[in-house]
């Protein structure tokens, strides 16, 4: 059991953050230091947070020994630890890249935006009440607009406004769901929301069902489901690369809450919704997967062409996500775990690619870059992965979530497979006009660079974690499906908080 | 009392939308804030409407009016007030770098010049 622990992911960056801004706002060597230490301090502190959840049932912490469902309780259980632990080990990476290659030299706050950042992503996670997700969700969405503006410049401004004004629109639609659901049920516990939308009276259905799709609407947008995709490209083809790759993580905090609510809360079984949310998540994840691919076949930039492989991720997980059983959530959460890493690598490796090209087009070659032998190899693996070829976990991945919708084969089955084609594809396009044809009009010397070492042990880390996830494939799918199981049968999460008798 | 909140509510949203729905930075932040007021006042409906009551549980024959919406209220003003305020940053910001407040982006200048 943990007690206390299970705060400290959120006290932890938020204290670290406000400390950094109070203390060292002016040493940037300082700021590396306390900030790359607090990080690495949450990854153990996390980490222990999985071991204790994977063993024990889940355990609810009260937020002012308020009991629940009056106060606001957080909730460690097997996913959001998993989820924490995810964000805590990409986060130290990208941090490690950041530092590597300058780039937290290159505006001001970038390692105490990074912490509020980190306080918002674990606070959305392990938070067990509906309303302080908002908060958090909200508190998350703050430091990315500092961060994704990390740097300056004016498309990053512009795409910046056009970020924050997505959001906020996300977050009205959010509050009006939440006010919603309030407003029938009479409570905003996530456990208790499991408990009273089974028994919801006829009359108030209607106005349950409107709410529900209104929050599935709102975590569509931090998924970009299409239609509410249109954020995400130019979001993270502006922001810098390594805050894109941290961004890897916030469209799994998405996927993350439409698992939570859609199989916890709101599961085919509730006579409210019944099988709604499945029904419209089908064709709009087909759709999302096939709106990826082809963004990655007609890119214009390095920069679009990975958003869109995030998107088309996010589709295929999303996929998974729809059909509601046990093998397609465990499924889904292998391939969203899988997909937090490639993503993180290609953008990074994107990064690398256009810091030293000077231009990230991808209408026309240009001289060969420095590092080119080394950059290309990474950019091959980061593809492989990306696509879903074998050897790497991506092709575990796509197999686990096809064939846990063995029931649409004609129909999924094709669409990822042809949306997998298209990814190789564009990849094979842009990484030959990045790396091959830049050679035929190539001068005697590539222009040097710096070597950023500690920028490419992160790369080469993250395509690591990648190699772990396909080499232990089989135990971690063991244990995800075991955090399935859970997740479909919620009783433990709902005996954990002791909910006063109905009478 | 209801009508009036259902008719004011009904308003703002869609001036609110209306404006977002603009090209230019200012309008939309503007229809953004219509927004977030209509939110607020929304929530603040959902405890249902009721005049002259305490905002505390006595028994179930003393009227009362819900105070969890009032707190959640309190919440939304804040954050939705900060946003407001970052975005408003955001947007000067952008007006001074790119000489104008067009919302729109074209794909010729995003990557290419960057």
């Amino acid at each position: 059991m943990m007690g206390h622990w299970i705060i400290s992911p959120i006290v932890l960056p938020a204290m670290m953050g406000a400390f950094i801004v109070l203390f060292m706002r002016h040493d940037l060597v300082l700021q590396r230091i306390f900030s790359l230490a607090a990080t690495a301090i949450l990854v153990l502190i996390t980490g222990s947070l999985l071991v204790s959840a994977s063993h024990n049932p889940p355990e609810i912490y009260l937020l002012g020994n308020w009991p629940a469902p009056f106060g606001i309780v957080l909730m460690l259980d097997r996913l959001s630890a998993m989820m924490v632990f995810l964000t805590a080990l990409l986060a130290v990476l990208v941090q490690l890249y950041a530092i590597g290659t300058n780039w937290d030299a290159r505006g001001r706050h970038f390692h105490a935006l990074f912490q509020f950042q980190l306080m918002g992503i674990g606070g959305a996670f392990l938070t067990g009440d509906a309303f302080n997700l908002f908060v958090f969700f909200e508190v998350l969405l703050i430091a990315s607009y500092g961060l994704m503006i990390h740097g300056g410049g004016k498309d990053r401004l512009r795409a910046g406004v056009q970020y924050i004004a997505f959001n906020l629109v996300g977050s009205s639609l959010f509050l009006i769901a939440l006010a919603s659901i309030y407003s029938v049920t009479g409570t905003l516990n996530i456990a208790d929301l499991a408990v009273k939308a089974q028994v919801l009276p006829e009359g108030d259905s209607a106005l349950f069902r409107v709410a529900a799709i209104m929050l599935m609407l709102v975590f569509a947008i931090k998924g970009a489901l299409v239609p509410l995709q249109f954020w995400l490209p130019g979001t993270y083809a502006n922001a810098p690369g390594p805050v894109a790759a941290l961004f890897a993580v916030m469209t799994k905090i998405g996927a993350y809450a439409m698992i939570r609510f859609g199989v916890m809360v709101l599961p085919p079984t509730t006579p409210a919704t019944g099988t709604m949310i499945a029904d419209l998540l089908l064709p709009t994840a087909i759709v999302t997967l096939a709106v990826g691919a082809i963004g990655v076949l007609g890119a214009s930039t390095l920069g679009r062409l990975a958003a869109f492989a995030a998107i088309a991720s996010m589709g295929t997980a999303f996929l998974a996500i729809s059909a509601f059983t046990p093998a397609s959530t465990a499924a889904a959460l292998y391939y969203m775990v899988h997909s937090t890493f490639a993503g993180a690598a290609l953008f990074l490796i994107v990064d690398l690619v256009t810091e030293r090209r000077a231009n990230d087009g991808l209408r026309r070659a240009l001289p060969p870059i420095a590092q080119s032998g080394l950059i290309a190899g990474l950019f091959m693996a980061s593809a492989i992965a990306t696509a879903g070829m074998p050897p790497l976990s991506g092709f575990l991945g796509k197999l686990l979530v096809m064939d846990a919708l063995r029931d649409q084969a004609a129909l999924v089955w094709t669409v990822i497979l042809v949306s997998s084609f298209l990814i190789v594809l564009g990849f094979a396009r842009a990484g030959s006009v990045v790396f091959w044809k830049a050679h035929g009009s190539a001068p005697l010397e590539p222009p040097s660079h710096d070597r950023q070492t500690l920028g490419f042990v992160s790369v080469f880390a993250l395509l690591g974690m990648l190699v772990i996830m396909t080499v232990f494939a089989g135990p971690i799918m063991n244990w995800l499906e075991q955090t399935a199981a859970h997740l479909h049968d919620p009783a433990a999460y709902i005996a954990a908080n002791k909910l006063p008798e109905v009478k | 009392m209801e009508a009036l909140v259902a008719i004011a509510l009904g308003l703002l949203t869609a001036a609110g939308i209306y404006l977002m729905l603009r090209l230019r930075t200012f309008p939309v932040i503007v229809g953004l804030t219509l927004l977030s007021y209509a939110v607020n006042v929304f929530i603040f409906a959902v405890g249902r409407l009721v005049t002259n009551a305490p905002p505390i549980y006595v028994d179930a024959t003393t009227p009362y009016t819900d105070p969890l919406p009032q707190a959640l209220v309190l919440t939304a003003i804040v954050i939705s007030f900060g946003m407001t305020a970052v975005i408003v940053m955001m947007a000067l910001g952008s007006f001074l770098e790119a000489g104008h407040d067009k919302v729109e982006m074209t794909d010729d200048t995003a990557g290419e010049s960057k």
